[in-house]
């Protein structure tokens, strides 16, 4: 598809639309033939939207445990609105203070059914989408603060950062509450260290954050290192080291409910200014001259990038690659432009983890760790793309 | 006056000056260029007249409003400023870049409306690059992503527009291009500061000049009055040869020989 270009629609086509990737409001825009507008407006750009779920409802019946997917489809709606009206009556009951019972469709599956597709596989593919969508969201926003498409999001230390405190949950805890609270409280710090001395020695400059980055994450490597070291070997140390390399194979509800919540607010500020970030992309004293606030629209993207990347980190532990490769993959599909860009590459890092994460429950009896898979599978994907499409920055 | 300049002075690091008590005003339509060897503080007094740097002293006035008192975009929507080279790192489409130059227009969490496009293809036709809407800048001649820059900056709809040396990379036809587009702005009303290294390009558009040497202005006045042999000698360091050429129907400034350079002589 073109770059920038938009389609020419009747205006109100598709009102209040939010998330589009041609947002019908040029009107009167370019002077294209209506049959090649439609075309445009209905392919590819669009299409890719409908990628995750579609990944979703199949990954949610394949498996080890292999279901019937009608059967998983009936399951998984008909026990939504089960739980739905469940928690309605108890909800009432207490309410009204007497006993309130909403009907019921009747379940006509086993108890395992029940539990593979809502407490084992739902969590699980939520989580993959939030962290595989939230990691390329943040890492689409950083290459665009930074200037430099081979930034990820843990450039300031926040995956090194994150990883200690897993560590020391783990060795001093090993309470999955406390790995996962201590991995987000260091994944904050380290960035918050980092730009403390970005402010501290080069005002606010991103080459000198990207240092306190460099910096930081090499200390905080070091502490890792550190509580390898003193890890017991056959107890502690091993379960580090597959938290190191990542996994979604405990995501319970109840952490989906815990990192929902600002992993979806991260993602939400961030598309909010997506258009925003165009001006930053360009140059720090244009986007001044521009009229940008480049401090404090700085400081809101670091913000909102680490919530969202500590929050993927702490339930998936450490996955590279994804932040650094969707984005490009998305500027592939519509160009360099953060308003579409932002949305595309959420929607193809949710696809790959689901991609990914399918083919490590699957492929061998043990689970495979995610991280490896992630740079085993994307790293010749993205060569592939590299060799069969023309990219801006490489010239 | 749309913008006056008074008793400005800067340091970076509050003991060496860059430039100070500089003064200086501009009409709307009236272009002035600002020249100056390398180094003597031209780049600087254009950031703290966008007030992306703060004056030690003085003021700076857009159309009477101090822009120290300013917020960022309301001076945007005022000052366009055209940089002296884009470093494309992500490959824009002219479109979109011409777009950020609405940015003063929307607001934070908004995106470029219907109203922002007509703007943004107003930019492209009045400087007649219509033709370069689709094609990224990464891939742009030096002169066309001038041409765009001056766009973006047009797409703010400023009434003062700031070019920082917005010949010095271009061949001889850009050169020319840039200039008549810059007269046929100011015809229309804005108000241009132009930060040039070619003295003969100020006599082709400018209404006035100033020479900025050793972070003072050491002239200031009609550009003819400025743009003279003692002031040219003071200011560069060479001997420079201030003709008007018949031909060309335009004076123009050459560097003497300075130092019995083996050029070949052509009786």
């Amino acid at each position: 598809m073109t770059r920038g270009k938009e389609p020419t629609v009747e205006a109100g086509q598709e009102p209040g639309e939010s998330v589009t990737i041609n947002l019908p409001w040029i009107a009167s825009h370019g002077g294209m033939p209506v049959h090649e507008a439609v075309l445009r407006f209905i392919p590819a750009g669009k299409a890719i939207y409908l990628l995750p779920v579609a990944l979703f409802l199949f990954s949610l019946f394949f498996g080890r445990y292999m279901m019937d997917p009608v059967e998983t489809f009936r399951i998984l709606v008909i026990g939504s609105v089960n739980a739905f009206f469940d928690g309605a009556s108890s909800l009432l009951s207490a309410a009204s203070g007497q006993q309130v019972l909403l009907p019921s469709f009747e379940q006509t599956w086993g108890a395992s059914e029940q539990t593979v597709v809502f407490q084992i596989r739902l969590p699980r593919l939520i989580a993959a989408m939030l962290v595989g969508g939230g990691l390329a969201i943040a890492g689409a926003s950083f290459q665009g603060l930074f200037r430099n498409p081979l930034v990820s999001p843990d450039i300031l230390g926040v995956s090194a950062g994150a990883g200690f405190g897993a560590a020391l949950g783990i060795l001093l805890s090993g309470n999955p509450w406390v790995i996962q609270v201590s991995a987000f409280f260091f994944g904050i710090l380290a960035v918050a260290v980092t730009y403390g001395i970005g402010r501290a020695i080069g005002k606010g400059s991103t080459l000198v954050l990207v240092l306190g980055g460099i910096i930081v994450g090499s200390l905080f490597s070091a502490f890792i290192s550190l509580t390898k070291y003193v890890a017991d070997p056959y107890d502690t140390l091993p379960a580090i080291v597959f938290w190191l390399m990542g996994s979604l194979s405990a995501v319970s509800n109840a952490d989906i409910v815990a990192v929902a919540p600002p992993i979806l607010l991260g993602a939400l500020c961030l598309y909010l200014v997506r258009w925003r970030i165009n001006l930053l992309a360009v140059g720090e004293e244009e986007a001044q001259a521009l009229g940008l606030d480049t401090k404090r629209m700085t400081v809101v993207l670091i913000i909102a990038s680490t919530v969202i990347t500590a929050s993927a980190v702490c339930i998936s532990g450490i996955i590279g690659w994804v932040g650094l490769v969707v984005p490009h993959i998305g500027r592939m599909l519509v160009g360099p432009d953060f308003r579409k860009l932002i949305p595309v590459s959420a929607v193809i890092g949710a696809s790959f983890i689901l991609i990914v994460d399918d083919i490590a429950r699957t492929l061998t009896v043990a689970e495979i760790p995610l991280g490896i898979l992630t740079s085993l599978i994307g790293a010749p994907f993205f060569a592939y793309l590299l060799t069969r499409k023309k990219v801006g920055w490489i010239s | 006056m749309i913008l006056n300049v008074n008793n400005a002075s800067f340091s970076y690091d509050g003991i060496t000056k860059q430039f100070e008590d500089i003064s200086l005003s501009l009409r709307r339509g009236e272009v002035l260029s600002l020249l100056g060897r390398n180094g003597t503080g031209k780049s600087t007094l254009i950031k703290c007249i966008l007030n992306i740097l703060r004056l030690q002293g003085g003021a700076v006035e857009i159309d009477g409003r101090r822009v120290a008192d300013m917020r960022p975009e309301e001076v945007a929507r005022q000052v366009g400023y055209v940089p002296q080279a884009h470093r494309a790192v992500f490959p824009f489409s002219a479109l979109d870049f011409v777009l950020m130059g609405r940015a003063p227009h929307i607001s934070a969490f908004s995106v470029p409306k219907e109203e922002d496009y007509e703007k943004a293809e107003e930019a492209f036709e009045r400087i007649g690059i219509t033709h370069l809407r689709e094609k990224s800048i990464s891939e742009m001649s030096g002169g066309e992503s001038q041409m765009v820059m001056i766009a973006r900056a047009l797409a703010q709809e400023p009434s003062l527009l700031i070019l920082d040396e917005p010949t010095s990379h271009l061949d001889v036809g850009n050169q020319m291009k840039t200039i008549a587009t810059i007269d046929q702005l100011a015809a229309d009303g804005i108000a241009i500061l132009m930060c040039t290294h070619f003295p003969d390009h100020a006599f082709l558009v400018s209404h006035s000049a100033a020479i900025l040497n050793k972070g003072r202005l050491i002239a200031q006045g009609r550009a003819e009055d400025v743009i003279t042999k003692e002031n040219l000698r003071e200011a560069y360091g060479v001997d420079i040869c201030v003709h008007y050429i018949k031909e060309a129907g335009r004076t123009v400034c050459i560097p003497m020989n300075p130092c019995g350079c083996r050029g070949r002589e052509v009786a």
